[in-house]
């Protein structure tokens, strides 16, 4: 057994005894590059920040970010807490195609909503639990192992729904998605509150010390008295559920399940949203907040995009380059070279 | 290295081959012609431009890295291709400078993740949507490869006995490999590699020189990719943007297949190629039945991978056992 000195080191203080300089506040950076892009994107567009109330439900491009963002936000808050244990979780596509498809398939089975949107969930539960039987009970590396339900899942899915796209029309799931409580998107709220749930259970039960302890070394913990398998699978469980709910906006907006698109590459902009929020991919901390600035920086990009007029070819091009330049602005090497630059100017 | 060990290092080659060919006898107890030449030649041939990207891919993987970049590496050196074929470039020489460009970029993204302490996963996927936004912005239709040499190249072919054929791209394929055996396992180079795959801080110890072998590592893997992009404009003669979506997935599975570990440090160039056939014989079977639809190539795979690794690891298990009982 060895130390892992590159975790160990990243690991920033929770809770600073001094008051921290500005630049060392973990969300500063995230922060930094979701703030220069809406900037920018108030130079490009005069409207971008205004918010209006029609007909009782809000409507603006800040509203448009954070609806378009929800899903990737779910997923992403899952897979944070999935990497903060070191593990990561490729399924998450195929898990929203299951889910999706199991929840058409029931609804076409003539079960009542709630009862259709249990089953959907308990679905995406066995999806986590497979993933995190791999990875605890079998030792199987995670990459690989939740690479073989990304595989196989929408395989699963494209079963499920014959190799058709199967449409349904359910006012309780367009509720869900579409619909609004209050003056807010329903589904935002659906996101915030797998965000509150997600804080508390990382933040306010001993589950987030474990997850944070496995992640930053599996075999000390354990040696402490953590059971690590039990931590990692669960881990693996709150991912699995969180693809569901995922599962569950999309399919629902669409009013369909479509094997072959829902979802797709969502574990890519989820891992991203997460490493863009700062956390390392060797584990150890689980990052709530810096991962919903990742998915708004995702996102907002996106939406810039869209509204700069640039054609959309680009796309992908300009959201790699700014990737790029996040991951550099995070490179300790970079960030150290940065700062020793502007502390050498105050002297 | 006693004997026993040397056994215990070939066993996870030795366990993929053996699969492979009992996949490959199933298909020919269960269906006629199946066990012929021409099966078998259209099998190197379909799937060379994986196997190819697979290749490279097992080098990043043996140094402990990944590389997510290849799909889109080969989707855009298939549509710079297409481009520059309407300029009027020859094939052989926009082959020439999109491999090179391969190996210039896989270089650079190596030099990153070392000096800049990026984690290969996402750098390769910050490039992957970087290689891939180059080809959209390039065109978004397909595009043919109306040169003649590259109709000439994909009518090219070896007689084998019976009726089959062993076509440039599978020659090309085979060369590749052979290419990357010698790298890998008779250079300095390839011992580099695995140390570094193996124990990082040993092998800086040891003096192994990390920098240049993570550039030369991602270079490499670059290269095949962009090679394997030649092949795949060369096998299907146009560029298409969408084209090889996912296939760095289909090339790590096809490592893993091989009985490479995804830690690093660990397995054979050879493996890959086994690797890639039982992939592409599951998809040759399901094609011969006629009866089984797509999504079941994507389930017997992943089936496929599980039992693979499972199968694996007890191996390594009870070998480690036999030699140290506990």
């Amino acid at each position: 057994m060895r130390l892992d000195p590159p975790a160990a080191l990243q690991a920033p203080t929770r809770r600073p005894a001094a008051a921290p300089k500005f630049s060392e506040w973990r969300a500063f950076w995230p922060l930094l590059a979701l703030a220069l892009i809406l900037l920018v994107d108030a130079f490009i567009s005069p409207g971008f920040f205004t918010i209006r109330l029609v007909e009782g439900r809000l409507y603006g491009s800040l509203i448009d970010i954070l609806y378009r963002g929800a899903p990737t936000a779910v997923v992403a808050l899952g897979m944070a807490v999935v990497i903060g244990a070191r593990g990561i979780d490729l399924s998450v596509g195929a898990v929203i195609a299951i889910a999706g498809a199991v929840m058409t398939e029931l609804i076409h089975a003539g079960m009542s909503a709630p009862a259709v949107l249990l089953a959907t969930l308990l679905v995406s539960l066995i999806c986590g639990l497979w993933n995190g039987a791999l990875v605890a009970l079998l030792d199987i590396q995670p990459i690989i192992a939740t690479l073989i339900l990304m595989v196989a899942g929408r395989g699963v899915a494209q079963m499920i729904d014959a190799g058709t796209i199967v449409t349904f029309r359910s006012d309780f799931f367009s509720a869900i998605s579409t619909g609004r409580l209050g003056p807010a998107p329903s589904r935002i709220v659906v996101a915030a509150a797998v965000y509150a749930l997600t804080w508390a259970a990382m933040r306010r039960t001993a589950l987030g010390l474990f997850v944070e302890s496995v992640g930053a070394n599996a075999e000390a913990s354990r040696l402490t008295g953590i059971d690590a398998k039990f931590v990692t699978i669960s881990t693996y469980l709150i991912s699995g559920v969180a693809a569901g709910i995922a599962g569950v906006l999309i399919t629902s907006d669409i009013r369909g399940s479509d094997a072959n698109n829902a979802g797709l590459w969502m574990e890519l902009d989820a891992i991203l949203a997460v490493v863009l929020g700062g956390a390392s991919l060797n584990g150890g901390r689980v990052y709530i907040f810096n991962t919903l600035i990742g998915v708004l920086i995702i996102q907002s990009l996106t939406t810039s995009i869209l509204v700069s007029g640039l054609p959309p070819e680009y796309n992908l091009i300009v959201k790699a380059i700014v990737v790029f330049l996040c991951l550099l602005l995070q490179a300790r090497p970079v960030r150290q070279a940065v700062s020793g630059m502007i502390w050498a100017k105050r002297t | 290295m006693g004997e026993e060990d040397m056994n215990e290092r070939y066993m996870p080659l030795a366990a993929t081959i053996v699969v492979f060919l009992a996949i490959y006898a199933f298909g020919a107890a269960a269906y006629n012609n199946f066990l012929s030449t021409l099966v078998f030649g259209d099998l190197l041939t379909d799937n060379a431009f994986v196997i190819i990207a697979a290749i490279g891919a097992t080098f990043v993987i043996l140094s402990g890295g990944i590389d997510l970049s290849v799909g889109s590496m080969i989707g855009f050196v298939s549509v710079a291709m297409a481009a520059l074929d309407a300029q009027g470039w020859h094939p052989l020489l926009s082959a020439l400078l999109l491999v090179s460009f391969g190996a210039v970029f896989g270089g650079a993204m190596g030099a990153l993740i070392d000096a800049c302490d990026i984690q290969p996963f996402i750098l390769t996927l910050a490039a992957m949507f970087l290689l891939r936004g180059l080809c959209f912005v390039i065109t978004l239709d397909s595009l043919p490869i109306n040169h003649p040499f590259v109709a000439a190249f994909s009518d090219w072919r070896i007689p084998l006995p019976g009726d089959g054929r062993l076509s440039a791209s599978a020659l090309l394929m085979l060369a590749a490999l052979a290419a990357g055996i010698v790298l890998a396992h008779f250079t300095r180079f390839g011992a580099n590699v695995y140390a570094i795959g193996g124990d990082r801080n040993s092998a800086r110890l040891m003096g192994a020189p990390i920098r240049r072998t993570m550039i030369q590592v991602y270079g490499l893997g670059g290269f095949y990719g962009a090679l394997a992009g030649v092949a795949y404009a060369f096998y299907t003669g146009s560029g298409y943007p969408l084209a090889a979506v996912g296939v760095e997935l289909d090339a790590i599975a096809a490592v893993v297949l091989g009985g490479t570990l995804l830690t690093g440090g660990v397995g054979y160039v050879a493996g890959t190629l086994f690797g890639g056939l039982i992939q592409g014989t599951i998809q040759t079977l399901i094609t011969f039945d006629g009866r089984l639809t797509s999504w079941w190539t994507k389930i017997v795979i992943g089936a496929l991978l599980f039992f693979f690794i499972t199968a694996q690891r007890s191996i390594m298990r009870s070998t480690a056992l036999m030699r140290h009982p506990a």
